[in-house]
């Protein structure tokens, strides 16, 4: 008997040694297929991350195009010269004064037909209520309703400080919102969830409210029409993307024109007014600093509580305001005549505001060093040219300075004169605007410090140490900041001294990243909301989410690899040297870096881009063939070509934009070429006009001798495709495109 | 002896890179170092199936002196490269995956109840917080049945790796 039982346990000891085994074996397989999906996952968004940056690199090289212009181009006709003055200067919004009196939009008619919302001022909390419900069933507001409230808004925004200071001893929480990006649905999640604005319930949104998104005009008019019904519980901080010229790029300024015909251009003239006026920062209790992009270790909050922020137009591009009409109508004449004289680049940082002291050789240099985190690509520029450019510049103002002297009517001079009865200088000081910079480009980071912002173009990086200098140096708690994209909609770092909200969930693709949103209540304890406001995401597995963003990632990187095909057949022929056609599959790794600067994991990504034969290496001619079919409808245009367009498709689409004044949608046919001339002996891309010629005859462009920007670039697959489920990446379309020019929904 | 040894320095190359590679992923500031907490997933990422143990092991050995929190490259590649050429957590194959459900399940029904699942992953071995309980469950629970049938959900796991 006790040798059965002592059996028994023996066996039943047995039975749970192995269970217990077994139990740890499946653990161990599970915890390693869960680590597989998370690098699918970081991958995934590495791979979004780093598309999206270089995008806004872009700009720098759209900076860069510009001024190789002024540097090397030298106008052969007056009908050249006219061109290029319409690029480089601001003619378009010569209208401002009408900005100023804001009496122009009672001439609208609303017509009986009209459906929507109708406002009345003063706004009432119904009133605004009411926009709220309006939008969500995807009623239209009338651009006379949308100018009055921008009217109306400008008003409030002019009286509002740099810095606001709230307190939670009035209404006892309040929340902060992050980055919205157009997305009208995360809005309306977060009213639904924490409840609409009111007397008890403050909030503070913290800046990029447009761009990308569909719905940005709709997210701003219900934001503006909270903030004038509670103008002391509702607030707003400037982001990075309020910035007419960011918006050219990232979709705004589109949506705008897209849905306001007739009087788009009034409203983002308007607009480009009113993003100036929002507050830079809101701090609350004296005790939590929150801004749009982070601090610097130069960061002055004395300094930015005093500067005069309407005359930071465009944090890109350090310009003049242009505030009254004789001063314009001065520059008119003095760029019609055809002396030496060049017409003002908005688009270069100029240290105009000439200090009274006749020495200004070394002004420009310090201005040029001072400019370490300005979005102007110091040192893309090779070092002699930037010294040749300072050179210039600084003879160029030196040249006015005499001119001055001896009687004449300089460019600059002239202005300063107007200036002087107004009392004050038209535009910031190089510090100013660097400050300002700062506080809406920067980027926390781990590493103790403060370096300039390369990836971004702007603002700097900055560690634990500048954060805590900070805080100390204005008796601080914490610092909230938005402006990066979180997988889970926030992230503390430095110390839980630095929180990230960021408020546009599902960002990047459905799926992707939650949005979230932080309460204060009187102790200042930050509570953190999450959300994911898509149904779909939650029916999901963590593999599926995870498998449809990371298809969408990888469909976006393939465009990229596309587009870079001719230089990557170059760098696979010198890993080929025996012309065998194939190369090894470390070596397409090493080639594909060394070609897109990406700084992705490629040997991590290859099985998804590239089916390999099994014996470790690639043909590579075959590869580039495959993207190419994926990529192109249209076999008769040859693919170089289109290849090297997509490659450009964001910056030629701002230059097409820009040159397109009066927003209308078509530029000339002419204008079309010249511009396509510049850019191509600009990027070194040979194509004769002939080949144009046949691009446009192929598309059929022609009516009237003009060009639908739209429908060329959609022609060849170059606008990003908002799907209706909002995807952020380029979908595969049908030929063809509707002669709308509006963008079908494609086969996402 | 000479060609080996050659064949060798290519091998110890070539993980490397993979190396390199997969610690690049998690590191964000790019300065070479990488949250602790993202051991794990690098390891695992390489074809490594460390237990927990093993991989708080692995973790000591590459750690600070004074932990900081972060481990940084030069300890982290020479300590994975010896792992991977001595093949060191061996990845679990498909069928000896099958008998440790099989084991769990004497009564050979060819399932498990979510009850029994849950038991298992939470008391025994090396347990399950609740998220990893939570998402386990989200994926291989049959809701009609409330049961998993370990055989297809190994064939689907197996099929989604690959």
């Amino acid at each position: 008997m006790g040798s059965s039982s002592s059996s028994q346990h023996h066996f039943a000891f047995q039975n749970a040694e192995k269970a217990f085994k077994a139990a740890a074996l499946i653990q161990r397989w599970y915890r390693r297929y869960m680590a597989r999906l998370e690098m699918r996952r970081r991958c995934t968004w590495n791979i979004f991350q780093s598309i999206e940056y270089a995008g806004q690199q872009d700009q720098v090289k759209l900076h860069d195009f510009f001024s190789y212009l002024v540097d090397h181009f030298t106008p052969t006709s007056h009908h050249e010269r006219d061109f290029l003055n319409r690029m480089f200067t601001e003619e378009r919004f010569a209208q401002d004064v009408e900005t100023e009196k804001g009496g122009d939009y009672e001439s609208i008619e609303v017509p009986d037909s009209y459906t929507g919302p109708h406002l009345s001022f003063p706004l009432l909390p119904d009133h605004a209520t009411a926009l709220v419900e309006a939008f969500r069933l995807r009623q239209q507001l009338h651009a006379r309703y949308v100018l009055s409230l921008l009217y109306e808004t400008r008003k409030h925004l002019v009286q509002l400080p740099n810095i606001n200071r709230i307190s939670t001893c009035y209404s006892e929480e309040i929340t902060v919102c992050g980055d919205l990006h157009g997305q009208l649905d995360d809005l309306i999640f977060i009213f639904y969830k924490n409840g609409l604005p009111s007397p008890e319930r403050a909030y503070v949104f913290n800046g990029d409210f447009v761009d990308r998104g569909k719905d940005s005009v709709e997210v701003l008019m219900v934001l503006f029409a909270f903030m004038l019904v509670y103008p002391k519980e509702f607030h707003l901080n400037r982001g990075n993307h309020e910035d007419h010229l960011v918006n050219l790029r990232y979709g705004f300024t589109k949506e705008v024109m897209q849905k306001y015909k007739i009087h788009g251009k009034k409203i983002l003239r308007t607009l480009q007014d009113v993003f100036c006026w929002l507050p830079l920062a809101t701090l609350v209790d004296e005790k939590v600093l929150v801004l749009h992009g982070g601090v610097s270790d130069r960061t002055d909050l004395e300094l930015l509580a005093k500067v005069d922020r309407h005359k930071i137009v465009s944090t890109l591009r350090c310009k003049m305001r242009k505030e009254s009409e004789n001063r314009e109508e001065q520059k008119r004449k003095i760029n019609q005549t055809s002396s030496g004289q060049r017409p003002t680049p908005w688009f270069l940082p100029q240290s105009r505001s000439l200090p009274s002291s006749p020495c200004h050789l070394g002004s420009g240099l310090k201005a040029h060093k001072a400019c370490r985190s300005c979005s102007i690509p110091c040192g893309s520029l090779d070092h002699k040219e930037q010294q040749s450019r300072q050179m210039r510049r600084s003879v160029d103002l030196e040249l006015e300075r005499c001119r001055q002297q001896a009687g004449f009517p300089g460019i600059e001079e002239k202005a300063a004169d107007c200036d002087a009865d107004a009392g004050e200088s038209l535009e910031p000081t190089p510090e100013e605007w660097k400050q300002v910079v700062d506080i809406l480009w920067s980027d926390p980071m781990a590493q103790e410090g403060c370096k300039a912002n390369t990836i971004r173009g702007g603002g700097c990086y900055f560690g634990p140490d500048v954060t805590e200098k900070l805080l100390e140096k204005y008796k601080l708690q914490f610092l909230i900041r938005s402006h990066e994209c979180k997988p889970e909609g926030y992230e503390f770092c430095h110390n839980r001294k630095v929180l990230t909200i960021f408020s546009a969930s599902n960002y990047y693709e459905v799926g992707s990243n939650r949005g979230a949103y932080v309460k204060l209540g009187p102790a200042l304890i930050p509570h953190i909301v999450q959300y994911q406001a898509n149904k779909t995401t939650h029916r999901l597995t963590m593999r599926q989410r995870i498998s449809r963003v990371e298809e969408s990632a990888l469909r976006a990187l393939r465009q990229n690899l596309f587009a870079h095909s001719s230089d990557l057949l170059v760098e696979f022929k010198k890993h080929d040297a025996s012309e065998s056609g194939v190369v090894t599959l470390s070596d397409w790794a090493v080639a594909v870096e060394s070609v897109l600067h990406l700084g992705l994991p490629w040997r991590m990504l290859r099985p998804q881009l590239v089916n390999s034969s099994g014996d470790n290496v690639l043909e590579y001619k075959s590869w580039l063939e495959s993207l190419a079919k994926e990529q192109l409808s249209r076999e008769n245009i040859q693919s170089s070509l289109l290849e090297k367009l997509y490659r450009n498709r964001s910056n030629l689409e701002t230059i097409f934009r820009i040159i397109d004044s009066d927003h209308s949608g078509f530029i000339s046919l002419d204008e079309f070429r010249q511009t396509w001339k510049l850019f191509s002996s600009h990027m070194n891309i040979d194509i004769t006009d002939d080949n144009i010629c046949d691009l446009a005859r192929s598309i059929d462009f022609n009516k009237d001798g003009h060009i639908d920007i739209n429908e060329f670039l959609e022609a060849f697959r170059l606008v990003e495709q908002s799907c209706s489920e909002g995807h952020a990446s380029a979908c595969l379309q049908s030929t063809d495109t509707p002669k709308n020019g509006q963008s079908s929904p494609g086969a996402c | 002896m000479a060609e080996e040894k050659e064949r060798e320095e290519v091998i110890v190359a070539e993980y490397h890179k993979k190396i390199k590679d997969a610690f690049e992923v998690f590191d964000h500031e790019t300065n070479n170092t990488v949250d602790v907490r993202e051991i794990g997933t690098i390891i695992r990422s390489l074809g490594c199936c460390p237990t927990e143990g093993e991989l708080h092991d692995f973790i000591a050995e590459v750690e600070e002196e004074e932990p900081t929190g972060y481990i940084r490259y030069e300890k982290f590649l020479p300590v994975m490269t010896k792992a991977l050429l001595e093949r060191k957590y061996r990845p679990i194959a498909e069928d000896v995956l099958l008998r440790a459900f099989e084991v769990l399940d004497p009564a050979k029904r060819g399932i498990l109840t979510k009850e029994e699942l849950v038991k298992y992953m939470t008391e025994e071995g090396e347990p399950f917080s609740q998220e990893e309980m939570e998402e386990m469950l989200s994926a291989a629970i049959d809701p009609e049945s409330n049961a998993i049938n370990y055989r297809d959900y190994i064939t689907m796991m197996v099929i989604d790796e690959n």
